[in-house]
């Protein structure tokens, strides 16, 4: 059909009002608020009478051009009438054009990493966990002082030495309150995507099955790290300001430098990090297995607790060496001169060990199920 | 391409075939006996041959529960099919996925988006996802995106503050922020009162004028024929319907309706004119014009001294083409 503004006139004036911004384009008519508009499709529209009413143009007329719907389907044909010129020119292309684009694997999934880092770390939820790790050193610091100190414990020892508090407080933590910290971020990194619906749109962005499972991981052992070392900062703030500081006096009875003392401290928490990241990947895996975080995150928190049960229980000593929280808090082995490395090396072979299984678990399950959420 | 209609019945025949020139590069979208079994032995899509040519707007319509999101999920790699293939931007998938997947905007079941964080944030988000998405250029091609779909105003909001009709707008605002080569929209005027509705309708044709092909699925046959070039019509999981819209109604025979009290009378003056199939119901009186010329019909109407009301010439609905297809009417509550 050769005459489309004619057609467009006629056909889909009644049928498509003007959508956005004013009525420029000769496909649009606006008719009274209320009252109800004539249109006459003649070829004698240009006769006075006529011309008060909307006037279609002479082709029009025609049987087949006269007709609405026809000519509806056309205009949608040829692309929209002439009004549907995009507004505001400085919109990107969204027409087929070009070479496709490139993937840009390196700086894409950096970026990727840091919108997971941003929202984990902007999420209110998250921050208040890790301002309740930080009181947890400080309220052990606080009663030592006030009770006194005395006895063999490591967290006794820190009455004596300000630095042995981030020793007494990590082992302390390291048994519940860092892994439900974070349970919580890695029960929720796949199960809280799908059970909102945003795990589709990322997948069809497209962020990659794989790529957004190791991304998702790569953030659960920043937050994992960032949760150990807000317990060792909250530590040492308070058992410096508590507790005289200076050399350290170890385990085995030697004393080492106070420089010494803070570079073992930092291997603590370098050594509880990869265990809570371990874990991370235990709660990664269980997070690709349902649509409801709060499901993920409360499976998670309960391995812990079983596994920490099934630790005290005498007839599953056998069992004992393969249970990750068996191994969070063998870190004694820094205390010691020289530090004895055989347990901590062991301790983090396991939690290779887990982070290999579990994210295979992860992967298997995710890259393999249907996004029906 | 030809249009291909079979009817309910049909369903032991071969499926609707398509036309060679289909088959190839010229289609954005493509299924060869694309099947969805789910677990529990239920057949959510029944060996699906779809062909969306490029620069098409295809209106992917059928009741609720026809198939159509899962259709649309398998076609974007979120759900597995159980049998047949399937290209996208004439790539083959699964393996495609990665390259295709950027030229894809995609609006699949509605908005969702991250209810702590502003529109604005939220795009960021999910252009972040994309790896050909260039860092750089995000906010301003994000600020750009939302003041194409009027949110300018919003977009620093939270989008848990956000109406049903914003969300859906940022929704489709997600769907643009790349060059797209195929928009791929599920129920997009879902939610959408009818402003929101006509402001879909014309992004749609904007986008498309730009040569981009649409598919966009809707229970709505009205908002289908008005704003497609294509239909396809999903029923019970299979495809019943396929074809360009003109095609599909060629067949039919313009029809002149006459709105009148004197149905009876002006029935019988378009039957002494010879027009076929005149009849008259209630207040109407319907024929097949053929190649009377209008004018002249309505002359003698007026002539015969019938009370002409209204008078039109068109071709049938798109529904009047599916109930006599079918057989029965379009209905999409069921």
């Amino acid at each position: 059909m050769s005459r489309t503004d004619a057609t467009a006139r006629t056909g889909a004036a009644p049928e498509e009002p003007p959508a956005t911004g004013p009525a420029d384009g000769p496909g649009v008519v606006i008719d009274g608020a209320d009252r109800p508009a004539i249109r006459v499709a003649t070829p004698d529209a240009a006769t006075p009478d006529a011309a008060t009413s909307d006037v279609a143009t002479p082709d029009a007329a025609t049987p087949d051009a006269a007709t609405s719907d026809v000519a509806t389907s056309d205009a949608a044909a040829s692309g929209g009438a002439p009004a549907s010129t995009p507004p505001g020119g400085a919109m990107p292309d969204a027409g087929a054009s070009g070479a496709p684009a490139r993937a840009r694997p390196v700086a894409g999934t950096w970026r990727l990493l840091r919108s997971e880092l941003g929202l984990t770390f902007r999420r209110p939820r998250n921050l208040v966990l890790l301002a309740l790790l930080a009181v947890v050193p400080v309220v052990i610091g606080v009663v030592l002082r006030a009770m006194g100190g005395g006895g063999p414990s490591i967290i006794a020892q820190a009455a004596g030495n300000g630095l042995m508090l981030t020793f007494g407080a990590m082992s302390v933590v390291a048994q519940l309150h860092l892994p439900l910290a974070v349970a919580v971020v890695a029960g929720d990194a796949v199960a809280g995507e799908a059970g909102t619906g945003t795990l589709r749109y990322l997948l069809t962005a497209p962020a990659g099955r794989t790529r957004l499972l190791l991304v998702k991981f790569a953030d659960i052992a920043v937050y994992a790290a960032a949760a150990c070392a807000v317990v060792t900062a909250a530590a040492l703030l308070t058992g410096l300001a508590l507790f005289p500081a200076g050399p350290v006096t170890l385990l085995s009875g030697t004393t080492i430098s106070f420089a010494d003392g803070l570079l073992r401290v930092l291997a603590v928490t370098g050594y509880a990090a990869v265990g809570m990241a371990a874990f991370g990947a235990v709660g990664l895996a269980v997070s690709t297995l349902t649509e409801a975080p709060i499901g993920a995150v409360a499976a998670t928190v309960g391995a812990v607790v079983c596994s920490n049960i099934f630790g005290l229980i005498p007839q599953l000593e056998p069992v004992r060496p393969y249970l990750i929280t068996s191994w969070w808090g063998e870190f004694d082995g820094v205390l010691r001169d020289p530090v004895a490395v055989d347990t901590m090396t062991q301790g983090l072979l396991v939690f290779a060990a887990y982070i290999a299984v579990f994210g295979t678990v992860a992967w298997a399950r995710f890259t393999g199920r249907d996004i029906t959420g | 391409m030809n249009a291909t209609l079979t009817g309910e019945g049909a369903h032991e025949a071969a499926p609707p075939p398509l036309a060679p020139a289909a088959s190839t590069g010229d289609c954005a979208i493509v299924t060869r006996g694309l099947t969805k079994r789910f677990r529990g032995g239920q057949v959510a899509v029944d060996d699906l041959h779809l062909a969306v040519p490029r620069g098409a707007v295809y209106g992917f319509l059928g009741p609720n529960g026809s198939g159509k999101t899962t259709t649309i999920r398998m076609l974007l790699g979120l759900v597995a099919p159980t049998g047949g293939g399937w290209e996208l931007l004439g790539r083959p998938m699964p393996a495609g996925l990665a390259a295709a997947l950027p030229g894809v905007g995609a609006l699949v079941e509605g908005p969702a988006f991250y209810p702590y964080l502003s529109g604005a944030a939220n795009l960021l988000r999910y252009d972040a996802a994309d790896p050909t998405a260039d860092g750089r250029t995000a906010r301003a091609r994000v600020a750009a995106v939302l003041d194409r779909v009027g949110l300018s105003a919003a977009a620093g909001k939270r989008y848990r503050a956000y109406s049903l009709g914003m969300r859906q707008r940022l929704a489709i605002a997600a769907t643009l922020l790349g060059p797209r080569e195929l928009l791929v929209l599920d129920e997009p005027t879902n939610g959408l009162d009818p402003q929101g509705t006509r402001e879909v309708r014309a992004l749609v044709k904007q986008v498309a004028a730009g040569g981009t092909t649409v598919f966009v699925s809707s229970h709505l046959l009205a908002e289908v024929e008005q704003m497609c070039t294509h239909v396809g019509v999903m029923r019970g999981g299979r495809l019943a319907a396929q074809g360009p819209i003109a095609e599909l109604r060629a067949g039919r025979a313009p029809l002149v309706r006459v709105l009148t009290p004197d149905a009876a009378r002006a029935a019988a003056v378009l039957e002494r004119l010879g027009l076929s199939g005149a009849r008259a119901a209630g207040e109407e009186a319907v024929a097949e014009i053929g190649d009377l010329p209008p004018e002249r019909a309505c002359a003698e109407l007026v002539d015969a001294g019938v009370a002409v009301r209204g008078f039109t010439v068109a071709r049938p609905s798109l529904e009047e083409v599916f109930v006599g297809l079918t057989g029965e009417g379009f209905d999409v509550e069921n």
